[in-house]
Parts: structure tokens; sequence; C-alpha cells
């Protein structure tokens, strides 16, 4: 485990993490489904999840035989999550609509 | 910068092929253009976004029915080189109505040439949000499910 990957913004860096992140946030659930709708390995996800969890991101608990994972509602680390993802889609159309030419606009 | 910093600050940045002035006008007229269009709390469409370009001013979305949505209060307003404004929405995605509350956001625009600028966003203060956590996390505990800011996020990123 790198230290760095304790900072929830880094790790959303990864895009395999920020999969992961994002189809938690639609639902919580156990590692096998999560390998079951992404291309890498169950031990792969386990491994993502042990980084989000570090970064507070994620939280988990048993319920039966399985662990389920799910964002972290009691922490920043989804807010700043939210809100990376917004300054960076902002940022992006921005751009596009900056870089036109002056005459293209009003 | 401290660690307690970085969990309270979100960074962003961009380098556009634009000179600074224009980089600088088009983000504050425009503001309504570009930014992404889930980020609506009326109940109906918005007609337009407004940026009063002072300080003391507000950014707002008007909707098409004449209701307005003041999310954002303009701290400092100085041309072609910075804002600050407030960031009055809660972590449930509803507009926060105790000032204490609520975080700010910087945009620094920095001429890196003749026709390039830098753009960088801070969106800082983010633990005076706080108080609304316990909320989002009773919210989670509720029967009925996610809070409304999980779902908005889900959307966020289905786009």
């Amino acid at each position: 485990m790198t230290a760095y990957a304790t900072n929830g913004w880094t790790a959303l860096g990864d895009p395999t993490r920020r999969a992961i992140f994002e189809r938690l946030v639609e639902h919580p659930q156990a590692v096998t489904e999560l390998a079951r709708e992404l291309p890498v390995s169950r031990p792969a996800v386990s491994q993502h999840l042990k980084v989000l969890k570090n970064a507070g991101l994620v939280v988990d608990r048993q319920a039966g035989r399985h662990r389920i994972y799910q964002v972290n509602p009691d922490g920043l680390g989804a807010l700043r999550a939210e809100l990376d993802l917004f300054w960076s889609k902002t940022l992006a159309a921005y751009k596009t609509i900056v870089e036109q030419r002056p005459e293209e606009v009003k | 910068m401290s660690t307690q910093t970085q969990e309270t600050t979100v960074q962003a940045q961009i380098v556009v092929d634009a000179p600074l002035e224009r980089a600088f006008s088009v983000f504050t007229e425009d503001f309504g253009s570009f930014k992404p269009p889930e980020h609506n709390l009326l109940e109906v469409e918005i007609a337009e976004t407004v940026f009063e370009p002072r300080a003391g001013g507000h950014l707002y979305d008007r909707g098409v029915d004449g209701s307005e949505c003041r999310w954002a209060r303009v701290l400092a307003y100085e041309p072609p080189h910075r804002v600050l404004l407030t960031w009055d929405i809660s972590p449930q995605w509803q507009l926060e109505t105790d000032l204490e509350k609520t975080s700010e956001w910087e945009v620094r625009f920095i001429a890196e040439a003749p026709q390039r600028t830098r753009v960088e966003i801070e969106h800082r203060n983010l633990a005076r949000h706080g108080a609304g956590w316990e909320a989002v996390r009773d919210g989670v505990a509720a029967p009925d499910g996610w809070p409304l800011y999980l779902q908005r996020f889900a959307q966020v990123v289905k786009d």
C-alpha cells in the first residue's frame, strides 16, 4: 500500500477504482457482484476496495457470508469526490466553450 | 499543505487556448453555458444562469417559470485575475440557508502566454458543511434509502 493511496482524491485517480466507487454510489454491494460487472479479477477488486477503504471513501460490514461495501456517508471523502467530479466536468466544458473562435460566440 | 487542508479542499485546474481577459469573461459571463446541466436545484428547467459581476452579488439560476436559486455569493470580483464565491449548497444538494455551513471556491486566472491561460479552482473549507453530514448519515440509515446527494452523484457520473 503506497502512502498517498490513503488520500481520497488520489484513490479515485485510478479508473478501475473510480468505476468501483461509482457502482457503490448506486447501491451497496459485495466483491463478487463488483467483480462480475467489471473486467478485473475478484482479488483485484478486493485490493482496490482496500485502497478506497483506507482513503475513507467506502466502509464495509459483514452480512451473512458476504462483506458488503458502501460509500462512506460519514466522511468528507464522498463530498470531495463529488465536488472533484463537478469541477472536472465544469472545466472540461469550459475549455470547449472558451476555445471557440470569438466570432462563433455572441 | 497540511493533511487537514487536503481533506477539506478540492483543487482542479485546466489550461485553455485563450487570452487572459477572454478566459475570465467567458468563465464569469457564460458560466451557465458550461456548468453541468444536472446542477439544478430548481423544480423547473433553468432559463439562464446569472453571474453578478461584483462583490456582494450572486451567482444564481433562474428557472423558466421565473423562480430563482441563489446558490453562490460573490465575495471577490477582480477581473481578469480572480473571483471568490461561496458554495451555499448542502451535501444533500439543497440550498444551505445557514451561511456558517457553507464552503468557498476561488478561481484564479494566470496568463501562461498571450493566447494561453491557466485556470485554477480551489474549493475549500468543506468541513464547514460538517453538520450536514449527521443528516446525511441519518438519511442513509433511514428505510427509504440513499439520500439525495448520492442520487445526484450517480446521475453525474453516468453522463
